[in-house]
């Protein structure tokens, strides 16, 4: 995990303008009540991997998407750029509702693209950057000066000068130059919004930081929005101008990076916070016990009351008064509360302390 | 990767602004070293032909002269004739000799020469071993490609299971079964194919008619063939694609706008080819020597047919001359595809 820089890097970070959206600006990208359903398998309860989340990513933001493995953080990029194919709800582009009808979906896919997470595999290996880069202009017949669109995309993708890598295959690249070749793939249909599964978990920690400086250089130049899925908090700290938190299909907490990582509300956000070494003295991580979140067999009430620090150390009255394990939360908007926690409530019993 | 090399050779290439897929020759050396494994190869398979076939514990010259009177002298005659009364190393090197000038021995069975004997049967042999390996190629690629991209449905289920069942088969078996139904008759069902050879003697041996007699003669062991082999392909395929179907790559191209036909023809199929070329050359080198048993049992006028007869004589000049012809092919077939192999893979052009 990339450490979380002191507060000097949160000062330095101010400089880059924050293209924080104005709230009647429609969003690139949004999602509302999304759920996907797997249907259950060899005796296994349907897999409910997205389960009701709301998600906004504004023109010009770059929103990263955080949660451990199995949390549906996957399955939720993939259901916005179209190849899930939701079972609840609706992914919005532009303020419209998705049309999943063949020709308009391919439509959509010029502007909303996607980056995978291992950069290797996402290149077919028996093209050259060229054809892996023309690929989608060939597909969305934007044949018209391709040369010139393919080498551009190279260049604003970091692979200067192009015609040093355009006749190179997959295998004769390093692990960031692959990712670059994938971005300038990405590049070379002009997208509005750009979902990026873990871009940069496969890479090298060198690599990483160019990639992600790649990615905020794009949107700067040409207010491309991004969703960032991550496990990697310091990576949103470093790209993301806000921040969701994904616990078992849904958000748990949202809200800006310096929010969301500096005053983390959710017990969820502040082990997964407290398990970087931050120097001081009293240092303790909350670690998380318990099953690994199970999208087969979802918790009653609070879905994440099993592995909750505070409701574990609870004593009986203060758990009957909360009620974490019965009552229902209400699923977070992008307008309201910032985390999804009974114990947040004014009234509730249990100490603040974790 | 030869990055400096690479940088160069590509910037030099800088003018033309569309690189297709650039083919490069491959380098002399490569050539050199692997036609300097083949030609090791087919030394040491003409050693062990010649080991093979020395020290069978058969008296040629008793084979030859079998059921007839003959006197010592004859007997003594023929051995110097045939040049077994020299020491070993000498006929080894006059074996060796002879091979590479394409004389590859007399038999004793035809009385003829085994280059020529060799040389009138390959015509039916590749016209059988061909058209069954077309018929097996096409067909099993194509079934192992649609059963591997929807793997554990109702089709793929029932593919598979006939496909490894009839590869369990036994071919001799198979073979008889198919002549006892379609050519003999059971039951109510009246044979209609013939049962041995390739073409009815009665018959004019040219035009139209000959062309169709052959053809129907071909249907039973062409038929057996592929029924044989076919499952091979279904297997490989079925796996490279099943393989290949997890590829990042392929949701990449299908988040591009490619629809998901699109995305297996252009993309999955041509990387899950690779398996399946090496199994294609490996049988077209065996496609001389694998009709054995079904040329046996059909009586199909081939090499095969050539070699099951003299093994029961045995006419040890052919044998050894058959010996030599599959090997050869066999070796020359793996050299083409270590060639086509860089053709169709980059990865494998770097080496």
């Amino acid at each position: 995990m990339t450490p979380i820089p002191d507060r000097s890097g949160a000062e330095a970070r101010a400089d880059v303008p924050a293209q924080v959206p104005a709230p009647e600006q429609t969003p690139a990208l949004e999602a509302r009540d999304l759920s996907v359903v797997y249907p259950g398998s060899r005796g296994r309860g349907p897999a409910r991997a997205v389960d009701g989340v709301n998600l906004r990513i504004g023109k010009g933001e770059i929103v990263a998407l955080i949660g451990e493995s199995g949390c549906g953080k996957s399955t939720l990029a993939r259901a916005l750029v179209g190849l899930v194919r939701p079972t609840g709800g609706q992914v919005l582009s532009q303020g419209r509702p998705l049309d999943y009808s063949a020709k308009a979906l391919k439509q959509y896919r010029r502007h909303t693209q996607l980056v995978l997470q291992d950069p290797g595999g996402a290149l077919n290996p028996k093209q050259n950057v060229y054809d892996a880069v023309a690929l989608g202009p060939r597909l969305h017949r934007l044949t018209e000066g391709l040369p010139e669109r393919v080498h551009g995309a190279l260049a604003r993708a970091g692979l200067r000068p192009p015609e040093a890598f355009v006749g190179r295959y997959p295998h004769e690249l390093s692990g960031g130059q692959q990712q670059r070749a994938v971005i300038a793939g990405v590049l070379a249909l002009d997208p509005m919004v750009m979902v990026a599964d873990e871009p940069v978990a496969s890479l090298d920690a060198s690599v990483r930081g160019e990639i992600l400086k790649l990615i905020l250089h794009l949107r700067d130049e040409l207010g491309l929005s991004a969703l960032v899925v991550s496990h990697d908090l310091g990576l949103a700290w470093n790209i993301a101008d806000r921040v969701a938190v994904m616990y078992l299909g849904r958000v748990v907490e949202q809200g800006t990076v310096e929010e969301v990582l500096l005053h983390p509300k959710h017990p969820y956000t502040q082990a997964l916070l407290s398990v970087i070494p931050n120097g001081a003295e009293d240092w303790r991580p909350t670690l998380l016990t318990g099953e690994p979140p199970d999208p087969t067999a979802i918790p009653a009430g609070c879905r994440f009351h099993p592995r909750c620090g505070r409701w574990a150390a609870a004593s009986e009255a203060d758990r009957a008064a909360a009620a974490c394990d019965r009552r229902e939360l209400p699923v977070l908007t992008p307008d309201g509360a910032r985390a999804a926690c009974h114990l947040l409530e004014p009234n509730t019993l249990l100490p603040e302390t974790v | 990767m030869s990055s400096p090399s690479a940088v160069a050779e590509a910037v030099g290439a800088a003018p033309d602004p569309r690189p297709r897929r650039a083919f490069r020759v491959p380098r002399p050396g490569y050539l050199v070293t692997k036609l300097a494994a083949a030609a090791v190869s087919f030394g040491v398979t003409l050693v062990i032909g010649f080991v093979l076939f020395n020290v069978m514990p058969s008296d040629p010259v008793r084979t030859m002269t079998r059921g007839r009177p003959v006197s010592e002298a004859q007997l003594a005659a023929l051995r110097v004739q045939l040049g077994l009364d020299k020491p070993i190393w000498e006929r080894f090197f006059d074996y060796v000799g002879n091979t590479l000038h394409g004389n590859l021995g007399y038999s004793w069975e035809y009385q003829q020469s085994v280059a020529s004997l060799t040389l009138s049967r390959v015509g039916p042999t590749l016209l059988l071993m061909g058209t069954s390996f077309a018929i097996s190629v096409v067909l099993g690629l194509w079934l192992g490609m649609r059963s591997g991209w929807r793997a554990g449905s109702l089709f793929d289920r029932v593919t598979s299971s006939t496909a490894l069942t009839l590869w369990s088969v036994p071919t001799f078996w198979l073979g008889m079964i198919l002549l006892i139904v379609f050519s003999v008759g059971i039951g109510p069902i009246h044979g209609f194919l013939p049962t041995a050879g390739m073409s009815d003697p009665t018959l004019p041996q040219t035009g139209m008619t000959h062309y169709l007699d052959v053809a129907r003669h071909l249907v039973l062991p062409a038929l057996t063939m592929v029924l044989v082999v076919y499952a091979q392909y279904v297997t490989i395929m079925r796996s490279s694609i099943i393989e290949e179907k997890g590829s990042p790559y392929l949701l990449t191209a299908r988040a591009k706008g490619l629809t998901d036909d699109a995305v297996r023809r252009r993309h999955a199929l041509p990387n899950a080819m690779l398996p399946s070329v090496t199994m294609i050359f490996m049988h077209l080198g065996g496609l001389i020597s694998g009709a054995v048993t079904v040329e046996a049992i059909f009586s199909w006028p081939g090499l095969g047919d050539l070699t099951y007869q003299a093994l029961t004589i045995p006419d040890l000049p052919v044998l050894q001359g058959t010996f030599i012809v599959f090997s050869a092919s066999v070796i020359i077939m793996n050299l083409l595809a270590d060639l086509a192999y860089r053709v169709l893979d980059p990865r494998v052009r770097a080496q």
